[in-house]
């Protein structure tokens, strides 16, 4: 495992409501780490600042190497992960454009681009889809265009927020399928926020309630 | 009704003959009204975007500003900017009073609060986890930018060629500060006025079908934009 996310007393507050009271936790090891809790319990805030995409009120995000050197948080940390959202935030323009968004904004050469892409869009079982424009994609097939557009940059962290909501029966099991396979090829970390405990427990390695702003397992 | 069907018939004849004088008006029209849109374009498309993306202080009155010039009276603009270049006005010295640069700053000026509401409006629009995926995905703060002004294109078109609109069929400000000289400031919409004046009514009539015409096609133009802007993720 390269990247270790240690947090320590995250406090966040929205209008005045406090989400977050003091969370603390080490996600030291590779695999699935499943973060449960009912809506609105600040799972997904919690993640947003894992990945670095918000700042907490009070607390500390860090991130060590293997030789537990402490990373700065800029720009080199950050695209070492990357977090998919619940609606995934689709880009007005084809599938194919979607997913190789993560590498033009790296400078990847055009070729390499193609190549990766088609082999994340093979890996979702999208491949037949690449040309239509992301907007008319299902429910589920927009999910997996996320986890394809994710993978592609190859994080170290993946952050999953709620991947298998909205998404009818036949989609959540491709979806925890292609986690699966996911755990296996990344040999990365991989963090799932879920309020879904059936689909958590099919794919998850090491389980976290967050409750009352805090994390407990 | 016999004078309006002769007129009619004039009209045509004008248009299908392609008269010299009128396609020296269309022409200049075009040149007047094309390079204020352009001015307006590459001005408040950046403009529009930044009030539409950054929080900054006093964000909130540029906003109402733009907003309330959109409604601007294009005689206002003429009187103040007739006033700004006649030979006593400050700017005098330019000598820009009666020539088609003027004519295009006035036009601009109707133009670019368009342009930039519209743009800052379009991009306002765009769905903040957009914003937050680019992120997410690595994006640095000008690329995260560019990548909003693209989901905001189909607004960014509209709101050009609803400013083209405009412009095109603007008379009151360019009749001040141009003058309305013929083979020089002459645009369609003062020939339009000063013809109906004289009461010549065919090439005021030729210019108005065509005025007509572009204003239809500039309509075309931006309902399939809309039409195409408009599409929603199916699964939402």
């Amino acid at each position: 495992m390269a990247l270790k996310l240690t947090i320590s007393d995250i406090y966040k507050s929205y209008n005045g409501k406090e989400v977050l009271k003091g969370s603390s936790f080490s996600f030291d090891k590779s695999g699935i780490y499943v973060l449960m809790g009912p809506n609105g319990s600040g799972k997904s805030t919690l993640l947003r600042i894992c990945a670095l995409l918000e700042p907490p009120d009070s607390g500390k995000v860090k991130y060590l190497e293997d030789n537990n050197r402490i990373l700065e948080d800029n720009l080199n940390l950050r695209r070492r992960l990357t977090l998919l959202l619940p609606n995934i935030g689709a880009f007005n323009t084809t599938v194919f454009k979607n997913i190789a968004y993560g590498l033009k904004i790296r400078g990847i050469k055009k070729d390499k681009i193609e190549e990766k892409v088609e082999q994340a869009l093979d890996f979702v079982g999208l491949l037949h889809k690449k040309n239509q424009n992301a907007l008319t994609l299902s429910s589920g097939e927009i999910k997996r265009m996320g986890i394809a557009r994710a993978i592609v940059i190859e994080p170290e962290i993946l952050f999953l927020d709620e991947p298998t909501t909205s998404v009818d029966h036949e989609n959540i099991k491709i979806i925890e399928n292609i986690m699966i396979q996911l755990k296996q090829r990344l040999n990365s970390t991989i963090i799932m926020a879920t309020h879904d405990s059936i689909s958590a427990r099919r794919v998850g390695d090491f389980f976290l309630f967050l409750e009352d702003g805090r994390i407990k397992f | 009704m016999n004078f309006l069907v002769e007129a009619f018939k004039q009209a045509f004849y004008l248009i299908f003959h392609l008269d010299r004088e009128l396609l020296q008006i269309i022409g200049l029209s075009l040149e007047v009204s094309g390079g204020a849109l352009l001015i307006a374009a590459i001005l408040g498309i950046p403009f529009g975007a930044f009030v539409g993306l950054k929080k900054f202080h006093g964000r909130g009155f540029i906003i109402t500003l733009l907003n309330s010039f959109m409604g601007l009276p294009p005689v206002v603009v003429g009187l103040f900017l007739y006033l700004l270049f006649s030979r006593s006005g400050p700017l005098g010295f330019l000598g820009l009073l009666y020539t088609p640069t003027i004519m295009i700053i006035a036009q601009f000026i109707l133009a670019f609060p368009i342009v930039a509401a519209l743009t800052h409006s379009a991009c306002v629009k765009v769905e903040p986890d957009v914003k937050l995926a680019a992120r997410a995905l690595g994006a640095t703060s000008s690329q995260v930018t560019r990548t909003v002004i693209r989901e905001a294109r189909y607004g960014i078109i509209a709101a050009t060629v609803a400013a083209l609109g405009r412009v095109m069929a603007e008379v009151g400000g360019i009749i001040i500060v141009g003058g309305n000289i013929a083979g020089y400031t002459r645009v369609m919409t003062t020939t339009i006025a000063l013809e109906t004046d004289k009461g010549e009514f065919e090439l005021a009539l030729a210019l108005g079908l065509i005025l007509l015409l572009i204003s239809f096609l500039i309509n075309i133009a931006l309902f399939s934009i809309q039409k195409k802007g408009a599409q929603k993720p199916q699964w939402l």
